[in-house]
C-alpha cells in the first residue's frame, strides 16, 4: 500500500488544522452558512436530513486493517456504531456532530486518511477495480497509476474550481469491474504489442439525469503520458464545459455537443502543447518508486489445489456455495480473493457495524496480508486468502453476520441512502432493496436465478447506479407517491449499457412484485441456466417482460 | 387514521404549521417551540395556526440562525391527530421520526 511520506502527512495534517479552525469559526459565528458551506463540502462535510453526513475518501478502494479499526472507532465513537460503504469506494457516516469532525479528522490523519476532494466540483476519489493487484486476469495493477492521479489532483489549482465534479476509474484487466465507461475519465491499463504500459483511455461517461457511455479517444497512450494527456482532457473541459446550467455542466455533455471526434481533435490539439514543457512527463523512476508501494505481498508458496478446502466444502453446502460464488481466482496459485458480502437477506446494502469492521480488520490481518478493498458494489474483499485457510476464515466471518456467499446474485444489490437519510432524495430507496432481498432471499432462488444485478436509486443524481443495472430502480416523486421506475438491460462492464425504461412506475407496496415479474419471466424464457438474465435481455428484447408486467398491447 | 402524506408541489397550506430546522453544533432535527426554543421532540413544538403565526415562526427562525443556534429553518405542513402532530410530507416524517429501517442487530449476530 502506499505510505504518507513527510509531505503528506504535514499537507493532511495542515488542512485538519485548516478544518478546526474554520469549524470553530462557524460555532462562533465568525462565519455563516453561507460563508461555511463550501468550507465544509471541500472537507466531506454534508448537511442532510438527519444530522451532518462525513464522507471519507478511501482512495482506489484500498484500506489495510489499522485503517478500518479505525474507522469502527470513529463509527462507534463518534456515530451510531455503524458506516455506509457506497458506489465510489468511499464510506459515508451519518451522524456525526459538526464539532467532533475535527477531532474525527484528527483520528483519520493518524491513519493516513482523510476527507478531502470527497465533494465539490474539484477531481473526485479516483476508483479502481477492487481485484487490482491480485486479479489472475490481470494485466498491471492500475493502483500505482490511481496514486499518481491522486497526488496530481489533490488541490490542483487550475481544477479545484471545475464546472461540476469529476470522476476518474481505472482498470487493469480486460473485465471491468469498475465502471469506466460510466466515468468522466476511464482508463484501461494495457500492454501494447512490445509489451510497454499504456492506457486505452475513455472519456464522457456518467450517470445521472443524462446517462451516456464514454468514448474511447485514444487506443494506447504511452504510460508516462498519463498525466500530460488527463491534464489535456481537464483543460479542454476547464475552458469549455457548460457554467451555466448545472445539469448541463459534466464533460459527458461537451463531449455530447462537441461530437466525439471533435472533442477527441481538441484534447489532441491540447496534449500536444502540454508536452511542449515536458514537466507532465512521467519519469519512468518515479512510476517505479510509486509502484514499489503496491509491489505484491510475498506470498509462502501453496499447493494448487487445497485438500483443507475440499474437504470443507464436501462438508458443508453452505460453505461450497460461498466459495462457489465469492472466492475469485488469484494471480498467484492456492491463494483466491474473497468477497465479503455487505448485503445480508433483509440487511442495508453496503452497510456494516463497528463490530463488523473490527472483525474484517482482524480477519483481513490473519489471512489477507492486513490488506481489504471496498468494491463500488458495497462490498469489501480480502485480496489474498490462501485456499487453506477460505474454511477458517469462512467460520470468522459466520461469527460477525459477513458469510453470505451471494456475491454477483439477485440479492447483492447497490443501493443508495435515498430518502431515509439523503437530503437530494425523492424516494426511500432501502426499504426497496430490503424487500427484494427478503422475496429472492432463498439460497435454492437465488441459485437459480443465477447473475442478476439490481441496482436502486432514490433519485435521478443515479448514485445507486440505476441505470447500469441489469434490472435498474428510479425512485421518483410523483404528487408526494414514491414512484418506482423499472429499466432493463443495464451493465457496468466492458460491454457497458444504458438500461431502457420499461414502462410506467410502480408504487412502493407493488414493486417488489413487479421485480418478480421480470425476473420469473426471465426464467421461464431463458435458453437455460447458462444464459443470464442480461444475456436474455438482450436477445429478447423488452416485448415478453413489457407484457408479463402490463399485458399484451 | 393518520393523516394521508401530503402531495408535493401543494398550492395550499395545511391549517397548522411548525418550524423546523437542524441544530448547528451537531446538525440534529429541532423544532421551534412555544417558547421560542428549540425541541428534537416534535410532539413538543409550537402549533402555528394562521399568516401572522407563520411569520412570526419563521422570523423566529432566522433570528436563531443569526444567533448561531440552528441552520436552514423552514415551515412544514402538520396534521393535528389524537396522537400528536404529524408531518404531512414523507420526507418530513422521516426527518420527525427517522430513517424508516434501522439496522437488524440480529444480521450483525449472524442470526
Amino acid at each position: 500500500m502506499y505510505r504518507y511520506d513527510e509531505f503528506d502527512h504535514g499537507f493532511v495534517k495542515a488542512r485538519t488544522a485548516q478544518f478546526r479552525d474554520q469549524v470553530e469559526r462557524r460555532l462562533s459565528g465568525e462565519l455563516t452558512e453561507e460563508q461555511f458551506k463550501p468550507l465544509r463540502l471541500m472537507n466531506g462535510v454534508y448537511l442532510q436530513l438527519h444530522a451532518y453526513m462525513l464522507r471519507v475518501s478511501v482512495p482506489y478502494g484500498t484500506l489495510s486493517s489499522p485503517q478500518m479499526r479505525m474507522l469502527a472507532h470513529i463509527a462507534r465513537t463518534y456515530d451510531r456504531g455503524y458506516g455506509h460503504f457506497t458506489t465510489r469506494q468511499n464510506i459515508q457516516f451519518n451522524w456525526p456532530a459538526l464539532k467532533d469532525i475535527p477531532a474525527i479528522l484528527d483520528d483519520l490523519a493518524s491513519v493516513e486518511m482523510h476527507a478531502l476532494q470527497s465533494s465539490g466540483n474539484c477531481i473526485r476519489n479516483v476508483t479502481a477495480d477492487h481485484f487490482a493487484g491480485a486479479a489472475a486476469d490481470e494485466v498491471a495493477d492500475p493502483r500505482p497509476y490511481a496514486e499518481i492521479l491522486r497526488q496530481w489532483s489533490s488541490v490542483h489549482p487550475e481544477f479545484s474550481y471545475l464546472p461540476r465534479k469529476f470522476k476518474l476509474a481505472l482498470i487493469g484487466a480486460d473485465e471491468d469491474r469498475a465502471a469506466i465507461q460510466f466515468h468522466d475519465i476511464g482508463l484501461q491499463l494495457k500492454r501494447d504489442a512490445t509489451g510497454a504500459l499504456g492506457f486505452t483511455v475513455y472519456v464522457g461517461g456518467g450517470q445521472g439525469r443524462t446517462p451516456m457511455i464514454a468514448h474511447k479517444v485514444r487506443d494506447f497512450l504511452p504510460e508516462q503520458d498519463l498525466l500530460a494527456y488527463v491534464e489535456a482532457i481537464m483543460r479542454v473541459y476547464n475552458l469549455n464545459g457548460r457554467r451555466d446550467n448545472k445539469y448541463k455542466a459534466r464533460i459527458k455533455i461537451l463531449v455530447h455537443e462537441t461530437g466525439a471526434e471533435e472533442i477527441t481533435r481538441q484534447i489532441e490539439a491540447e496534449f500536444q502543447e502540454v508536452l511542449k514543457t515536458d514537466i507532465l512527463r512521467l519519469p519512468d523512476e518515479e512510476i517505479r518508486r510509486i509502484a514499489a508501494y503496491f509491489a505484491p505481498p510475498a506470498l509462502p508458496e501453496r499447493p494448487a489445489r487445497s485438500s483443507a478446502l475440499e474437504a470443507a466444502r464436501a462438508d458443508s453446502r453452505d460453505f461450497a456455495d460461498f466459495v462457489d460464488r465469492n472466492v475469485t481466482p488469484h494471480k498467484t496459485a492456492g491463494y483466491g480473493l474473497v468477497t465479503i458480502s455487505l448485503k445480508p437477506v433483509g440487511g442495508i446494502p453496503g452497510d456494516a457495524t463497528d463490530a463488523q469492521m473490527e472483525a474484517v480488520a482482524d480477519l483481513a490481518e490473519r489471512y489477507s496480508q492486513s490488506e481489504i478493498r471496498v468494491s463500488h458494489e458495497q462490498n469489501l474483499v480480502l485480496p489474498h486468502v490462501a485456499l487453506d485457510d477460505l474454511p477458517a476464515l469462512y467460520a470468522g466471518l459466520r461469527e460477525a453476520g459477513l458469510a453470505d456467499g451471494n456475491a454477483g446474485l439477485v440479492t447483492d444489490i447497490i443501493c443508495c441512502p435515498g430518502l431515509d437519510y439523503c437530503a437530494l432524495a425523492n424516494a426511500r430507496s432501502i426499504p426497496v432493496a430490503q424487500d427484494l432481498s427478503r422475496r429472492f432471499g432463498a439460497p435454492e432462488r437465488q441459485k437459480e436465478i443465477g447473475e442478476l444485478k439490481i441496482k436502486i436509486s432514490g433519485c435521478i443524481n443515479a448514485c445507486g447506479h440505476h441505470h447500469a443495472g441489469h434490472i435498474g430502480l428510479l425512485g421518483v416523486d410523483r404528487k408526494g407517491e414514491e414512484v418506482y421506475q423499472i429499466t432493463l438491460g443495464g451493465s457496468g462492464d466492458e460491454n457497458a449499457a444504458v438500461g431502457a425504461l420499461i414502462g410506467p412506475g410502480f408504487s412502493i407496496a407493488d414493486v417488489g412484485g413487479a421485480v418478480e415479474t421480470v425476473v420469473d419471466t426471465y426464467l421461464k424464457l431463458r435458453e437455460g441456466p447458462q444464459e443470464s438474465f442480461l444475456a436474455a435481455v438482450r436477445r429478447v428484447g423488452q416485448k415478453p417482460f413489457k407484457e408479463a408486467l402490463y399485458g399484451a398491447a | 387514521m393518520s393523516a394521508p402524506i401530503q402531495k408535493s408541489g401543494a398550492k395550499t397550506r395545511a391549517e397548522t404549521q411548525v418550524v423546523t430546522a437542524n441544530r448547528l453544533d451537531d446538525g440534529v432535527v429541532v423544532y421551534l417551540d412555544p417558547k421560542g426554543g428549540w425541541t428534537p421532540r416534535l410532539d413538543h413544538a409550537a402549533p402555528l395556526s394562521g399568516p401572522a403565526a407563520l411569520a412570526a415562526g419563521l422570523d423566529a427562525g432566522k433570528r436563531a440562525e443569526a444567533q448561531q443556534i440552528v441552520v436552514e429553518s423552514y415551515a412544514i405542513d402538520v396534521a393535528r391527530e389524537p396522537a400528536g402532530l404529524r408531518p404531512l410530507r414523507l420526507r418530513e416524517q422521516i426527518r420527525a421520526f427517522g430513517p424508516t429501517i434501522l439496522p437488524d442487530p440480529s444480521a450483525a449476530a449472524g442470526a
